[in-house]
C-alpha cells in the first residue's frame, strides 16, 4: 500500500528478544495437561528467532481452546469469530504489508465452520502462517467429534460412533493449492521449531498441523506414534532428497513405487533402489506429496511428519499490492485533489449558470 | 433543423421497453445521457428481470427503462409513461397498462408476428384490432428498416444488423424529444473502437432512426423539453451505486487511509464491486472474496490493520454477516457496511427494490449489538451518505450501515459536483504512544480507555511500537480490554456501547412546513424522498396543508425526532416494508404513527401517495 497513513518504523528492531518477551501478563487458562502449553511455549520460543519487531507481528484466531492462543502472546492479537480468522487475517495483511501474521486455529475451526475461508486463503497463497492443532476433538464444547475425529469414535454427540469420514488435512490443503504444508507433533519441540521457522519465512500460505493431545476429551489420541517403543516403527519423517523411511536398524523399511505406481513399504535390505521415492518438497507437481499424505490411516501404522511441500508461487497479497501501487506509479504517483475532482467529474458532464 | 413542427413539453415520462435481450437498459440510458448534456432535470427508474435472458418474447423476459425529464425540479421517474416504447407484443402487454390515456405508443411492428402475439396470449394484434385506440400508436417496422438501413454493410450477417435496433428507436426517440445525438456517438466510438464495421453500422442505425423521425409522414411533429433552473455548477448524471463508490473513494482520500474492500457478488450491489475494482489508481484494494461472511472479515481485518474496511452486499449477504458486524462491534473498529436492498425474504425479488431491512441492520444480530445506520435518499445522495458513514465510522470506532436499495442504485439524476475541497477532512487519530500505566505503573496502552466526549475507543495499528494488545469477541474488561466474564463489568461495556452509539451526533431533522398550519406530517426514510415530496407538491398545489421531512439517520435518531412526531395530530410513515420503521417510532416515542406500505418491488407512485395524503388530511376535517 502507498498511502499507508500508520506512523511507524517499519525496520525490525535490532535490540535481541527474548522468549519473555513475547509472554504476555495473561493466566494461561487450558486445562492442566494440555498440549496447547507446549505449543505456545515452542512458539514463544522460536519467535525471538525470526528477528521480527514484536510491534509487526499478529496472531489472529478464531474459536475453541486453541484460539486462546492470541491472548497469550504479547504481540497484537485478534481473537476473532469461529472459522473466520483466514479471512480476517487476509484483509489484515492485505492491508499492511509490514506485518507477519499468524493463524492459530483448530481441526473444528479450520476444517468445519471454516472450512470454505481456509482453502481459499490456501489456493489464493496469502501470506500468511497458520498453525492447525489437530486434536481430533471440540474441547470447548466439551467433547463432540471434530472433522478429524476417527470413523466410530465416541464421543459425547456421537454414542454410537462417528459416522464422519475424517478429513485428512494434508491432503486437503495439498487439493486446495497450498503452497507450503506440513505436519508436527506439539510433543516434538525441535520438529516444531525447524518447521515454524521454514513456514514464517515462506512468501505465501504456510499450512502447519499439529497433532496436540486433549487430556480431558481425547486423552492418547496420538499416544501410538507418541510412544517411543511404538514410534520409531510409525513416525516417516520426511527429509529434503532423501528416501523416504520408517523403523530403525534390521526393521527399516523404506518407501517404493511400484510400477503400478502405487507406494508401499519394504524392507530396505530387499528394496530396489530405483524403486525408491525420493521426498521432493520442491517438485511443481503436488502428486507425490498428495500420495505420501495418504500414507495416513486410522490406525496410525504409518504416520509422515515434516515439510510435504515448499514451492513457490505469488503471493495473494504481493500481487494486490503490486496491482495497486502499479496503478499508482503509472498514473503518476498518489492521487491528489485535482486527480480525484477529476473522477468525481466523470467524462460526461454540463455547466449550469 | 427540424422542418416539422415543435411543441414545447414541461415534461416528459418515456418508458423504453423490449425483451432482456435488446439493449433497453442501454438505450435508456444513453438518452438519458444526452437529456442530462441537455439540462433538463431527471430521474431514471430501471426495471429488468433477474435472470440474464429469460426466454425470447415472453412476459418475465421484458425488461425497461423509465426516464422522467422536464424544464423544472423532477422528484421521481414518474408514476405513468407518456410515451412507451415497445420492442416486441411482450414488452406492450407488460407496459401499456401504465401508459396514461393519450400517450404515445412507438411499437416495433416486426416484431408482432402470429407467433409472438401467441406466447403472451394477444389472440389479435393489438397494433391493428383496435384495443389501443384511446393511445396514439405508431406501429414502426423497426427491425426491417434498421436491416435496411445498413444493406450496405456486407460484412454483417442480418443478426448483426438486428441488434442495431436499439439505436435507429434511440435516434427516433431523440428525434422526437430534440436531444443530440453527439455524446451516444461518442460512446459508441469508444465502446465499439475494435470494431469499426459494428461501430460503422450502429452509427448509421442511430442516424437512421433520427432521419426516419423527420422524414416520415406518421411523425407531425416534435417536442421540446427545455432546461430546468438548477443552482450553478458542473454536473454530471450519477447512478446511486456509482455515487456511492465514488463517496468512498473520497472520504478515503480525505481521510487519508487506504480504501480496502472486501465483497462477494451479490445484486444489486455489484456494481460498486465493479467500480471500485476499476480505482485501483486512487489507492483502492478490492478482494472479492469466496463468500459474504469472507467478504466482511476481509474488511475487518483490514481496519484492523489502519486501512478504511468497506464491505458492500444486499438483504442475503447482509443476514451472512450478522457475526461479523457483531464483533465489529464489540472490537470498536470503523468499518462501513452497505446493503443495496432489495425485495425479501431470501432470493426475493433480486432485481426489485425494497426497504425491507431496516429492522435487520438496526437488530439482526445476538446480544445488544448497537451500530449506526444511515439511509441516503436519492441516487446522488448515495455520495454524501458513503462520505458521512467513513466520518462516523471512523470518529467512534464503530460499523456503519449505508442502507440503499435497489431503486437509488439504479436509478439515475443529475448530481452537482462537490469541490474536493468542500468535502470534510476525515483525522483517524491512530493511537501512536501508551495512553495509561499498567498495574505496575509502568507506561501501559489501555485499548478500551475511552475519549470522554465520543466514547470511542483509540486505533492502534499493529505495527506500531509499544502499542501492542489483543482484541476478541470476548466480553473485555472496560478500559484494559482483557478478557472479563465479571457480571458487573458486562453490565458496564454492554451499556457503553449502546451509549457510544446513541451519542453519535447527527443533525436534527428538519420540518418542510411552508404554511405552518399543517396538523399531518408525512415521514419518510431513504429512498421514498422523492415520491414522497412530489406527493406533497401534489397535495399542497391541491390546497392541502403537509408537514413533510425525511429521516436520514435511523440510528441513533436525531434528537429533535420526537418532539417533530409530538407536534402533529397524524403522522403518516410511507415504506416500501410492512412498517418497519413505524414500529421503531412506536416504540421509541409511544406514538401512534400510521404505517402506509407497499412491497411491489417498485417506489411508490406520486399519486398513491398523494391519495393517502389527501385523505389524511380530509380525515381530520
Amino acid at each position: 500500500m502507498t498511502t499507508t497513513a500508520v506512523n511507524r518504523t517499519s525496520a525490525p528492531t535490532p535490540v535481541a528478544l527474548t522468549k519473555k518477551d513475547f509472554t504476555s501478563d495473561q493466566e494461561v487458562r487450558w486445562c492442566p495437561g494440555c498440549g496447547d502449553y507446549v505449543i505456545l511455549a515452542t512458539v514463544q520460543g522460536f519467535l525471538p528467532e525470526l528477528g521480527i519487531a514484536r510491534e509487526n507481528v499478529v496472531f489472529v484466531s478464531g474459536i475453541g481452546c486453541s484460539s486462546r492462543f492470541p491472548y497469550y502472546v504479547q504481540t497484537y492479537g485478534m481473537h476473532s469469530i469461529h472459522g473466520r480468522a483466514p479471512a480476517i487475517a487476509t484483509g489484515l495483511v492485505t492491508a499492511n504489508p509490514d506485518l507477519t501474521v499468524f493463524v492459530a486455529t483448530g481441526d473444528g475451526d479450520a476444517l468445519s465452520i471454516g472450512g470454505n475461508h481456509l482453502i481459499h486463503a490456501m489456493r489464493r497463497n496469502v501470506n500468511l502462517t497458520i498453525l492447525l492443532f489437530n486434536n481430533q476433538i471440540y474441547g470447548l464444547t466439551k467433547g463432540q467429534y471434530s472433522p478429524t475425529s476417527r470413523l466410530g469414535q465416541v464421543t459425547k454427540s456421537s454414542p454410537y460412533g462417528s459416522v464422519d469420514t475424517p478429513f485428512n488435512p494434508i491432503s486437503l490443503a495439498l487439493g486446495a493449492e497450498a503452497t507450503f504444508v506440513a505436519r508436527a507433533m506439539e510433543s516434538d519441540r525441535a520438529e516444531l521449531t525447524a518447521i515454524l521457522k521454514a513456514a514464517a519465512t515462506h512468501r505465501g500460505t504456510a499450512l502447519i498441523e499439529i497433532y496436540q493431545n486433549c487430556p480431558i476429551f481425547n486423552d492418547g489420541a496420538f499416544d501410538a506414534i507418541k510412544d517411543r517403543s511404538q514410534q520409531q516403527a510409525r513416525l516417516v519423517r520426511l527429509r529434503a532428497d532423501e528416501p523416504v523411511r520408517v523403523g530403525v536398524e534390521d526393521s527399516r523399511q523404506v518407501l517404493v513405487r511400484r510400477p503400478d505406481g502405487s507406494l508401499e513399504f519394504v524392507a530396505e535390505a530387499e528394496a530396489d533402489p530405483a524403486a525408491y521415492v525420493i521426498h521432493d518438497p520442491y517438485a511443481a507437481d503436488a502428486s507425490q506429496a498428495f500420495a505420501l499424505s495418504r500414507l495416513d490411516s486410522a490406525e496410525m501404522t504409518h504416520v509422515p511428519m515434516g515439510i510435504f511441500r515448499q514451492v513457490s508461487r505469488p503471493a495473494y497479497d504481493d500481487v494486490v499490492r503490486a496491482q495497486v501501487d502499479g496503478a499508482v506509479e503509472s498514473a503518476g504517483g498518489a492521487a491528489s485533489d485535482a486527480d480525484l475532482a477529476e473522477l468525481l467529474r466523470g467524462r460526461d458532464t454540463w455547466t449550469v449558470g | 433543423m427540424s422542418s416539422k413542427s415543435v411543441h414545447d413539453l414541461d415534461r416528459v415520462v418515456i418508458r423504453f421497453a423490449g425483451d432482456s435481450g435488446d439493449g433497453m437498459q442501454l438505450t435508456g440510458d444513453r438518452f438519458t445521457s444526452d437529456t442530462a448534456t441537455l439540462g433538463n432535470d431527471l430521474s431514471t427508474l430501471p426495471n429488468f428481470p433477474a435472470e440474464i435472458r429469460a426466454p425470447q418474447g415472453t412476459l418475465p423476459g421484458v425488461s425497461s427503462f423509465q426516464l422522467h425529464f422536464a424544464d423544472h425540479d423532477v422528484l421521481t421517474p414518474g408514476d405513468a409513461p407518456d410515451v412507451l416504447v415497445a420492442m416486441n407484443p411482450a414488452a406492450l402487454k407488460a407496459n401499456v397498462g401504465d401508459l396514461r390515456r393519450g400517450g404515445i405508443i412507438i411499437a416495433n411492428a416486426d416484431d408482432f408476428t402470429t407467433r409472438n402475439l401467441a406466447k403472451v396470449g394477444y389472440a389479435l394484434n393489438p397494433l391493428t384490432d383496435g384495443s389501443l385506440e384511446s393511445y396514439h400508436v405508431h406501429a414502426v417496422p423497426l427491425t426491417a428498416t434498421t436491416v435496411e438501413a445498413l444493406a450496405e454493410f456486407t460484412g454483417l450477417t442480418r443478426k448483426a444488423k438486428e441488434r442495431a435496433k436499439n439505436m435507429f428507436a434511440l435516434g427516433l426517440l431523440s428525434w422526437m424529444y430534440n436531444r443530440p445525438t453527439a455524446a451516444t456517438q461518442d460512446f459508441l466510438k469508444a465502446k465499439f473502437a475494435k470494431a469499426p464495421e459494428i461501430l460503422a453500422a450502429n452509427l448509421k442505425a442511430l442516424a437512421a432512426g433520427v432521419n426516419y423521425g423527420e422524414t416520415t409522414e406518421d411523425f407531425a411533429s416534435s417536442y421540446a423539453v427545455g432546461p430546468a433552473p438548477m443552482p450553478a455548477g458542473t454536473y454530471r448524471n450519477i447512478t446511486g451505486n456509482t455515487a456511492l463508490a465514488l463517496g468512498l473513494v473520497a472520504a478515503a482520500h480525505r481521510s487519508g487511509l487506504p480504501l480496502v474492500l472486501g465483497s462477494y457478488p451479490i445484486t444489486p450491489a455489484s456494481d460498486i464491486l465493479h467500480t471500485l475494482s476499476g480505482l485501483k489508481r486512487y489507492g483502492v484494494t478490492t478482494m472479492q472474496a469466496e463468500d459474504e461472511i469472507a467478504g466482511i472479515g476481509m474488511a475487518l481485518g483490514a481496519s484492523f490493520g489502519g486501512a478504511l474496511g468497506v464491505t458492500t452486499t444486499s438483504g442475503p449477504g447482509l443476514a451472512l454477516k450478522s457475526e461479523t458486524i457483531g464483533l465489529a462491534v464489540s472490537l470498536e473498529l470503523p468499518l462501513v457496511i452497505v446493503d443495496v436492498q432489495r425485495g425479501g425474504p431470501s432470493t426475493g425479488l433480486p432485481t426489485k427494490t425494497e426497504q425491507a431491512d431496516l429492522l435487520q441492520a438496526m437488530f439482526g444480530r445476538n446480544g445488544e449489538s448497537p451500530a449506526a445506520v444511515i439511509a441516503p435518499q436519492t441516487p446522488n445522495d448515495c455520495f454524501a451518505a458513503a462520505v458521512e458513514a467513513v466520518e462516523m465510522a471512523t470518529a467512534y470506532r464503530t460499523p456503519v450501515l449505508v442502507l440503499t436499495d435497489g431503486y437509488l442504485a439504479n436509478g439515475s439524476e443529475p448530481w452537482l459536483v462537490p469541490a474536493v475541497e468542500d468535502l470534510p477532512r476525515i483525522e483517524p487519530n491512530f493511537a501512536t504512544e501508551p495512553n495509561g500505566v499498567d498495574k505496575a505503573g509502568e507506561p501501559a496502552f489501555l485499548p478500551y480507555l475511552r475519549d470522554p466526549d465520543t466514547l470511542a475507543r483509540p486505533w492502534a495499528v499493529p505495527g506500531t511500537p509499544g502499542l501492542e494488545h489483543r482484541i476478541g469477541g470476548i466480553e473485555k474488561a472496560d478500559v484494559t480490554g482483557e478478557i472479563s466474564y465479571e457480571p458487573a463489568n458486562h453490565d458496564t461495556m454492554v451499556r457503553l456501547r449502546q451509549a457510544k452509539v446513541d451519542g453519535i451526533a447527527v443533525p436534527d431533522v428538519e420540518v418542510d412546513d411552508p404554511s405552518g398550519a399543517a396538523r399531518v406530517l408525512v415521514l419518510g426514510w431513504g429512498s421514498t424522498y422523492g415520491p414522497i415530496a412530489a406527493a406533497v407538491r401534489r397535495v399542497r398545489r391541491a390546497g392541502y396543508a403537509v408537514a413533510r421531512t425525511h429521516l436520514r439517520h435511523l440510528n441513533p435518531f436525531p434528537a429533535n425526532l420526537g418532539a417533530v412526531l409530538g407536534a402533529y395530530d397524524r403522522v403518516i410513515v410511507p415504506e416500501m416494508n410492512l412498517g418497519q420503521l413505524a414500529l421503531l417510532l412506536r416504540a421509541r416515542y409511544l406514538v401512534d404513527v400510521r404505517s402506509h406500505t407497499a412491497v411491489r418491488g417498485l417506489p411508490f407512485t406520486t399519486a398513491e401517495l398523494a391519495e393517502v395524503l389527501t385523505a389524511a388530511v380530509e380525515e381530520l376535517g
